[in-house]
C-alpha cells in the first residue's frame, strides 16, 4: 500500500468530478427553469456560458492526468465524453484545425466563449437537447464518481 | 349598477338604436384603409350594443359574390332551405319527407320569370349556383331518381303564391313515399306566404347594407331581426337545449364517412321527422308547431349515440344558456353553414389528378377552408385574417401527424389594423386561474357561477361584476358578455398589467450624412416626409422626438424649448460613445415643435458636398441605445453603405463567383454578433429598431437585419436607391415612408400564445425576442407584422373534440393606455387522415413552409432548404397517395385542399430568396427572406403567387359594390404567359408592385379611354398612376386598381410593362408556371414530383 501517483490522479479526479457534477446539476436546473419561465433567457445563457469552457478544461485536465499515469481504462471510459466536447467546442478553445467537424459550424455566432444564443435557445427542439445532454452528463459524473472512488481504493490497496 | 362596469360602454349607450346597421356593413374582412394607422374604436363601442350573436360574419367561403340588394336577402331564405335539399331523397325511403316539398319550392327560384311576379324578390347569381350544384349532387347520388318534378313546381311556382296549394295535388303523385305527412302540409303552406315575407321585406326597405368583401355573403340586416319577431311566438314551443344541439346531430349524417346515401335506417328516422318542422320555421314565421320540440330533442339526442359523434358536453352546455331569441338565427345559419360544408366535404374528399387537370387555380382569391367544427362554433371563432391554422381539422396524436406530412403550425397577424374591434374596459379581466386564459367565446358555462376554462379545464368562478352585461342592462347573464362573444377583443388593462408607468411615445431617428448618402439624396425626401407627417405621428402631449446624425463622427441635436434655432453637438470619439447633454436631445414634440421643423428643413443642406465618406453606425447606435434606454421607444435607422468604422464594422462578403452556384451560396447569417447583441440589449430596454438601408451595394444586409430581428422592428431595403436615377425607388421609399410615420404602433409588448393542454409551441418565426416558451418580447408592435408558429403534439388530444389557440398581446398604446388584445381560434380534433387533408388550408401552409425554408437556409445551406419544399410537397402527396388504393403509378393525385400545393412551392422556390437565377444580389435574397420571415400571410401569399388579371373588358357582371362604388372584380388568370394575348391589357398584382400589361395590338380605345393616350406607341415607360378619365372603362379599371390598393397597408407601384420596358424581364419572371432560366415549369415540377414519390 503506497501513495503513487495514479492514486493521486484518482483522488483529484474524485474532486474534480464532484465540480462537474454540481455543473450538470447547475446546467439542468437552468434549463428547467427556462422551461418553466422563470428566467429570462439571456441572463440565463449570461451565466451559462461563462461555465462551458471551464467544465470542458476540467475534464480535459484529468484525462490528461489519466495519460500520464497509464490508467487506459479510466481513459479509455473518459473517451467519449471528451470526444464529445471537442465536437461541440467553440472554435476558441480549438484553433483552427477541427473546425470543419465541430459544432462550431452551427454555433450561433458570438464574441464570447460558450454555446447557447438567447435567441435560439428558447427553441423546443434546442431545449429538448440541452437537458437531455444535461442529465447524460450527471448520469456520466455520477457513475465515473463512483468509478474513481472504486478506482482509487483499487489503486492504493493494490500497489 | 352600472357605475363600476361601464366606463368603457356607458357613453356611447344612448346611440344603441343605430347599432345594428352598423354590424352589417362592416364585415370581418373589410379592406383596410391605406391609412389605417388610427383605427377608431370610439365608433366601435356604439356596435357594442348589438347583442353580439346578431353579428354574421360570412359563413360560405365559396364564390358567392354578386350579390345585390333585395335579392341577398331572399337568397339568404332560399339557400336555408335549400340546404335541406341534398337530404330530401335519402328520406324518402326511409319516412314521408314533408321537407322535401318545401325543397322543391326553394329549388324554383332558380327561374328567372319569378321576380317578375313576387316583385320585391329577386334571385340573385348566387341561388342559382347553390341551387345547380345541389340538383346535380342529387342527380349523381341517385342515378335513377328523376329530378323532373322540379320542373313542375317550377311552372307552378312561378304563379302568385295563393296557388301554392295547388301544387301539392300535383306533385303528390311523383312522390310515391310522401304520403301521411302530406296532410298537414296545406295547414302550414296557407300560413306561408303573408308571415314568411313580411320580415324580409320589412328587412329590406329598413337597412342599407353594402357587401365589402369579395367573397363575404353577409346576411342583410332584415335577417337578424325575423328571429326576434319569431321569438315572441316561438320561444314558448322550444324545449332549451333542443335547437342548439341540433347542428352537432345533423354534422354526423354529413361526416366524411358517411356519404349521401350510406345511413342507418333508425337515424335518419328521427331526423325525417323533425325536419319538417325545422323548415316551416325557416320558411314561414309562424309560431313552430307545439309538438315537435320535446319528442324531437329526445330522438336528437338517440342519434347523438347512434351517430357516435362526440358532442362535447361543454359546448352543449354552452348554448343551451343562449337565449331563445338567437335560436333560429343559429338554426338557420348553422344549417346554411352545413350545407356548405356539405357541398365543401364533397368537394374537398375530390381528388384532382394534378398532371391531367390543367386549370386549378380558381378563379376567385382562395378562402380558407372550413374546418369541421359545429357551425356556430365557427363563426365565432377569430377571423382568418388575423389568425389561422395549416391544419383547420387537428390530428389527434403526433402519430398522425407524421403520417399526413403536412406542417402544423398558426399564422398570426395579431396587430393588423381592424374596421371595428370591441373594446372592453372593466376592472377585473376574468381569466383562469390556473393558465391564465382570457375568458373566450369557447369556454363554457356550467351555471351563472361557474366557467370552464377551454385550455387548461380548470373550472373557476364568474366575478361578481361579470354577471351585469352592460349591452342589455341585464344582470345574471354572464354568457352574453361581449368577451364571451367576440374571439377578438381588446381590454383596456388596469394597472396589474404594469411593471412601469405606460412609457410615452418617443421617436429616434438616425440619419447617415455621409457623402454616399447625400449622393443619393434620400435625406431631403425623408425630411420632407418627416415635414409633412410630423403632426400625424402617433403619440399624445408626451410624445418625445430625437435626431442624430452621422459619418465618421456622431452629430446630436439640441433641441430644448427655448433656444432659437437647433444646436448641433459633434462627438468625434466614436471609441468610447458618450452623450453631451443627456436632458436636451430627447425632446418634448409638441414644446418643441417649431424647433424640430426647423431642423428638418435645415438638415439636408446642412452636409450637402461632405468629403466624409466612412460610416459610424455602431457607435451611432450606441449612442442611440443611451439615449433611449431610460424610456424605450423607436429607433429609425436610415443607412446607405456598410458600416466601415467602429464597432459593429463590417466587410464585403459578396463573392459573384460563390453566387454562380446554389451551393456555394453562403453569407446568409451575420457575420457579427454585434448587432444581435445591440439588438437584445435595446429589447430588454423596450427599444425597436427599424431600418431602413438605401444602398447601391452590398451593404451585408444579414448582418446589419440582426438589429431589427430581434429587436421586434422592420426592415426595408431599397437596393440602388437614387433620388434622380431610380424614381421608383424613390415613389416606394416615400409612400413606404409615410405609411410607417402615421401607422399604429404598440410599445413595450409582449405576446403570448396559449394553446390545449396537450399541443407545445415548437417554434416561433417573425421578427422578436423569444423570452419564455410561449411568450414574445416585442419592443414595439406595428400593424404589418405578422408571426408565424409551428405547433407541435405533445399528447394525445382524444380527451376534448375542440382545441384552442389564444393570442394575447398586451401592449402601450402610442396614448399611453395599456392595452391587451386577444385573439382566440378554436379547431376541431379528428382522428383520420382523410379529415386532416380536408381541413389543410394551403396557403397557410406555404407561408409556414417558406419561414421554415429561410430558416433553414440560414442554419444549413440553400440547396437544402430548397430540397426541403420540395420534399414537403413529395411527402404530403405521396402520404395521401398511400391512403388512396387503387391507383396507377403514374397518377399524380392531391386532395382539393392541396391542388395547388405543388404550384405554390414552385412560385416559393422563384421567388428571390430561394430563387438559383444568377442576378439574384445577396442583400436581395437577404432582404426577400427577411420579408418572408415578417409579412403577415395575407400579403405574405400574394407576393409568392401574384394575381393575374385581364382588364382591357373589365364588365360590371360579378362585381361588389364598396361604399357608393362599384368595383369590377376580374377572374384571377393562371400565371402562365401564353394566357397574355396581344390584343389584351392585363394587371398583375404583386403586393408591392402591380404591373400593367398592355398588348402590342391592343385596341387604342383602351389607351385612350383608360390611360389617357391616343395609341399604343405613345403610352409612356412610367405611368405612375392610371388617370381618372371620365369613360365607364376608365372609372372601372381606376376603381379596381384603387381597390386592390386600399386592400394593403403600403400603396403599390403600378409600372407599365410594354414589350420594351424595362420591367419586362422582372414581369416575365412572375409567371411561375413558365419555364425560366435555371428553374422548371409547372409541368415539369409536376413530373419531377411523380418521379420522387414513385422512387
Amino acid at each position: 500500500m503506497a501513495f503513487t501517483f495514479a492514486a493521486f490522479c484518482y483522488m483529484l479526479a474524485l474532486l474534480l468530478t464532484a465540480a462537474l457534477i454540481f455543473f450538470a446539476i447547475w446546467h439542468i436546473i437552468a434549463f428547467d427553469e427556462l422551461k418553466t419561465d422563470y428566467k429570462n433567457p439571456i441572463d440565463q445563457c449570461n451565466t451559462l456560458n461563462p461555465l462551458v469552457l471551464p467544465e470542458y478544461l476540467i475534464h480535459a485536465f484529468f484525462c490528461v492526468m489519466f495519460l500520464c499515469a497509464s490508467e487506459w481504462l479510466t481513459l479509455g471510459l473518459n473517451m467519449p465524453l471528451l470526444g464529445y466536447h471537442i465536437w461541440s467546442s467553440p472554435q476558441i478553445f480549438l484553433g483552427v484545425l477541427i473546425v470543419s467537424v465541430s459544432r462550431y459550424m452551427t454555433r450561433p455566432v458570438m464574441s464570447v466563449p460558450g454555446l447557447y444564443d438567447p435567441t435560439t435557445i428558447m427553441n423546443a427542439d434546442i431545449l429538448a437537447y440541452c437537458q437531455k445532454e444535461g442529465w447524460c452528463k450527471l448520469a456520466f459524473y455520477l457513475l465515473s464518481f463512483f468509478y474513481y472512488l472504486y478506482g482509487m481504493i483499487y489503486v492504493l490497496v493494490s500497489s | 349598477m352600472q357605475q363600476p362596469l361601464s366606463s368603457g360602454h356607458g357613453a356611447s349607450l344612448p346611440n344603441s338604436s343605430t347599432a345594428p346597421g352598423r354590424h352589417q356593413q362592416v364585415p370581418s374582412k373589410a379592406p383596410l384603409r391605406s391609412t389605417a394607422g388610427h383605427c377608431d374604436f370610439i365608433t366601435y363601442q356604439n356596435s357594442y350594443q348589438v347583442p353580439v350573436q346578431n353579428i354574421i360574419r360570412p359563413v360560405c367561403p365559396t364564390s358567392l359574390d354578386n350579390t345585390q340588394g333585395s335579392g341577398q336577402t331572399y337568397s339568404t331564405l332560399s339557400m336555408d332551405s335549400s340546404l335541406i335539399a341534398p337530404r330530401g331523397p335519402n328520406m324518402i325511403t326511409a319516412t314521408p319527407v314533408q321537407s322535401f316539398v318545401d325543397t322543391s319550392q326553394q329549388a324554383s327560384y332558380i327561374t328567372e320569370h319569378y321576380p317578375s311576379q313576387v316583385p320585391y324578390i329577386v334571385p340573385s347569381q348566387s341561388t342559382t349556383q347553390v341551387l345547380s350544384t345541389h340538383s346535380a349532387s342529387i342527380n349523381h347520388a341517385y342515378p335513377g331518381f328523376s329530378y323532373q318534378p322540379t320542373s313542375v313546381f317550377n311552372t307552378q311556382h312561378n304563379a302568385p303564391l295563393n296557388l301554392q296549394n295547388l301544387h301539392f295535388a300535383t306533385s303528390q303523385p311523383l312522390f310515391n313515399a310522401m304520403s301521411c305527412q302530406t296532410k298537414i302540409l296545406p295547414k302550414s303552406e296557407q300560413e306561408h306566404p303573408p308571415a314568411s315575407f313580411q320580415p324580409y321585406h320589412a328587412g329590406n326597405t329598413g337597412t342599407s347594407w353594402q357587401p365589402l368583401a369579395r367573397t363575404s355573403v353577409k346576411k342583410p340586416a332584415g335577417f337578424t331581426t325575423k328571429p326576434v319577431a319569431l321569438s315572441s311566438t316561438a320561444r314558448s314551443d322550444m324545449s332549451a337545449g333542443f335547437p342548439f344541439s341540433m347542428p352537432h346531430q345533423i354534422k354526423p349524417s354529413y361526416s366524411p364517412s358517411m356519404t349521401n346515401v350510406a345511413k342507418p335506417p333508425v337515424s335518419v328516422a328521427p331526423l325525417a321527422q323533425w325536419l319538417p318542422p325545422s323548415t316551416e320555421r325557416l320558411t314561414s314565421a309562424t309560431a313552430s308547431p307545439a309538438s315537435a320540440s320535446k319528442a324531437c330533442s329526445v330522438d336528437l339526442f338517440l342519434i347523438i349515440k347512434l351517430i357516435q359523434h362526440q358532442v362535447p358536453c361543454h359546448q352543449l352546455q354552452m348554448m343551451r344558456m343562449k337565449q331563445p331569441s338567437s335560436k333560429v338565427n343559429h338554426l338557420s345559419s348553422s344549417m346554411k353553414g352545413l350545407f356548405f360544408q356539405n357541398k365543401q366535404q364533397a368537394e374537398a374528399r375530390k381528388q384532382i389528378n394534378l398532371l391531367q387537370e390543367r386549370n386549378i387555380l380558381p378563379p376567385v382569391p382562395i378562402q380558407c377552408p372550413q374546418s369541421n367544427l359545429s357551425p356556430e362554433l365557427r363563426n365565432l371563432n377569430c377571423s382568418p385574417d388575423l389568425f389561422r391554422c395549416t391544419l383547420m381539422n387537428v390530428p389527434q396524436t403526433q402519430a398522425l401527424l407524421n403520417k399526413v406530412k403536412l406542417p402544423f403550425g398558426l399564422l398570426l397577424h395579431p396587430f393588423r389594423d381592424l374596421t371595428h374591434l370591441p373594446v372592453i374596459t372593466s376592472s377585473t379581466i376574468v381569466r383562469c386561474q390556473s393558465c391564465r386564459t382570457y375568458i373566450n367565446p369557447f369556454v363554457s358555462f356550467f351555471d351563472q357561477r361557474r366557467w370552464k376554462c377551454n385550455l387548461c379545464y380548470r373550472v373557476n368562478d364568474v366575478p361578481e361584476e361579470f354577471m351585469y352585461n352592460p349591452l342589455t342592462h341585464s344582470y345574471g347573464e354572464p354568457h352574453k358578455r361581449p368577451e364571451v362573444q367576440t374571439a377578438t377583443v381588446e381590454f383596456i388593462a388596469s394597472s396589474d398589467y404594469m411593471l412601469r408607468p405606460p412609457q410615452p411615445a418617443v421617436y429616434l431617428f438616425v440619419f447617415d450624412v455621409s457623402h454616399n448618402a447625400m449622393e443619393s439624396g434620400y435625406l431631403n425626401i425623408c425630411c420632407q416626409s418627416l415635414l409633412e407627417n410630423v403632426d400625424k405621428l402617433p403619440g399624445d402631449s408626451r410624445t418625445k422626438i430625437g435626431f442624430i446624425t452621422f459619418d465618421n463622427t456622431l452629430h446630436f441635436f439640441n433641441l430644448q424649448e427655448g433656444l432659437s434655432q437647433p444646436q448641433m453637438l459633434i462627438v468625434s470619439e466614436i471609441e468610447d460613445i458618450f452623450i453631451p447633454t443627456p436632458d436636451s436631445l430627447m425632446v418634448n414634440l409638441h414644446e418643441s415643435k417649431e424647433l424640430v421643423k426647423d431642423l428638418l428643413k435645415m438638415l439636408p443642406a446642412m452636409f450637402t458636398g461632405t468629403r466624409e465618406t466612412n460610416s459610424a453606425l455602431g457607435p451611432a447606435l450606441q449612442a442611440a441605445f443611451k439615449l433611449m434606454s431610460t424610456t424605450g421607444g423607436r429607433i429609425s435607422v436610415f443607412q446607405t453603405q456598410r458600416p466601415s468604422i467602429g464597432v459593429g464594422q463590417l466587410f464585403s462578403r459578396e463573392d459573384p463567383k460563390q453566387q454562380s452556384t446554389i451551393k456555394g451560396l453562403q453569407h446568409l447569417g451575420p457575420a457579427t454578433d454585434f448587432y444581435k447583441k445591440f439588438a437584445l440589449d435595446c429589447s430588454s430596454q423596450q427599444v425597436a429598431v427599424d431600418l431602413f438601408l438605401l444602398s447601391g451595394q452590398y451593404c451585408d444586409l444579414a448582418s446589419l437585419a440582426c438589429m431589427s430581428k430581434y429587436s421586434a422592428g422592420s426592415v426595408f431595403y431599397y437596393p440602388s436607391f437614387h433620388h434622380i436615377h431610380n424614381p421608383t425607388q424613390v415613389e416606394k421609399f416615400q409612400k413606404d415612408l409615410k405609411r410607417y410615420l402615421i401607422r399604429k404602433i404598440g410599445f413595450e409588448a409582449v405576446l403570448r400564445i396559449r394553446c390545449t393542454k396537450g399541443l407545445s409551441i415548437h417554434t416561433f418565426h417573425g421578427n422578436f425576442f423569444v423570452r419564455s416558451t410561449d411568450l414574445l418580447s416585442l419592443a414595439n408592435i406595428n400593424p404589418d407584422s405578422g408571426f408565424a408558429v409551428q405547433i407541435s403534439i405533445e399528447e394525445s388530444l382524444s380527451e376534448s373534440s375542440v382545441v384552442c389557440f389564444q393570442a394575447a398581446l398586451l401592449y402601450t398604446s402610442s396614448k399611453g393606455e395599456r392595452r391587451i388584445r386577444v385573439h382566440t381560434l378554436s379547431l376541431p380534433v379528428v382522428n383520420s387522415v382523410a379529415a386532416v387533408y380536408t381541413g389543410a388550408d394551403v396557403q397557410a401552409i406555404t407561408c409556414l413552409l417558406a419561414t421554415m425554408a429561410v430558416d433553414r437556409s440560414i442554419s444549413s445551406s440553400l440547396s437544402d432548404a430548397r430540397d426541403a419544399l420540395v420534399n414537403a410537397v413529395v411527402d404530403s402527396l405521396s402520404a395521401y397517395r398511400s391512403t388512396i388504393s387503387n391507383l396507377q403509378k403514374s397518377v399524380l393525385v392531391a386532395p382539393n385542399s392541396l391542388r395547388l400545393f405543388a404550384l405554390y412551392i414552385l412560385a416559393l422556390l422563384k421567388q428571390e430568396a430561394f430563387g438559383t437565377g444568377l442576378s439574384i444580389r445577396l442583400d436581395e435574397r437577404v432582404f426577400s427572406m427577411c420579408e418572408m420571415k415578417t409579412r403577415p400571410f395575407v400579403h405574405l401569399i400574394l407576393m409568392i403567387h401574384p394575381h393575374l388579371y385581364r382588364i382591357d373588358h373589365l364588365s360590371d357582371e360579378g362585381s361588389i359594390t364598396v361604399g357608393d362604388k362599384t368595383i369590377p372584380q376580374p377572374p384571377i388568370i393562371q400565371l402562365s404567359a401564353e394566357n397574355l394575348s396581344q390584343d389584351g391589357a392585363f394587371l398583375m398584382d404583386c403586393f408591392s408592385v402591380m404591373y400593367l400589361w398592355i398588348g402590342k395590338n391592343c385596341t387604342n380605345s383602351f389607351s385612350n379611354e383608360v390611360l389617357g393616350f391616343s395609341n399604343w406607341d405613345s403610352v409612356p415607360q412610367n405611368l405612375d398612376r392610371l388617370p381618372e378619365l371620365n369613360t365607364l372603362l376608365s372609372r372601372r379599371v381606376t376603381s379596381f386598381v384603387s381597390w386592390l390598393q386600399d386592400s394593403r397597408p403600403f400603396l403599390s407601384i403600378l409600372r407599365v410593362v410594354k414589350d420594351d420596358a424595362p420591367f419586362k424581364a422582372n414581369f416575365f419572371q412572375r409567371f411561375v408556371e413558365d419555364r425560366a432560366e435555371f428553374a422548371l415549369s409547372y409541368y415539369e415540377f409536376l413530373l419531377h414530383i411523380q418521379q420522387h414519390i414513385s422512387k
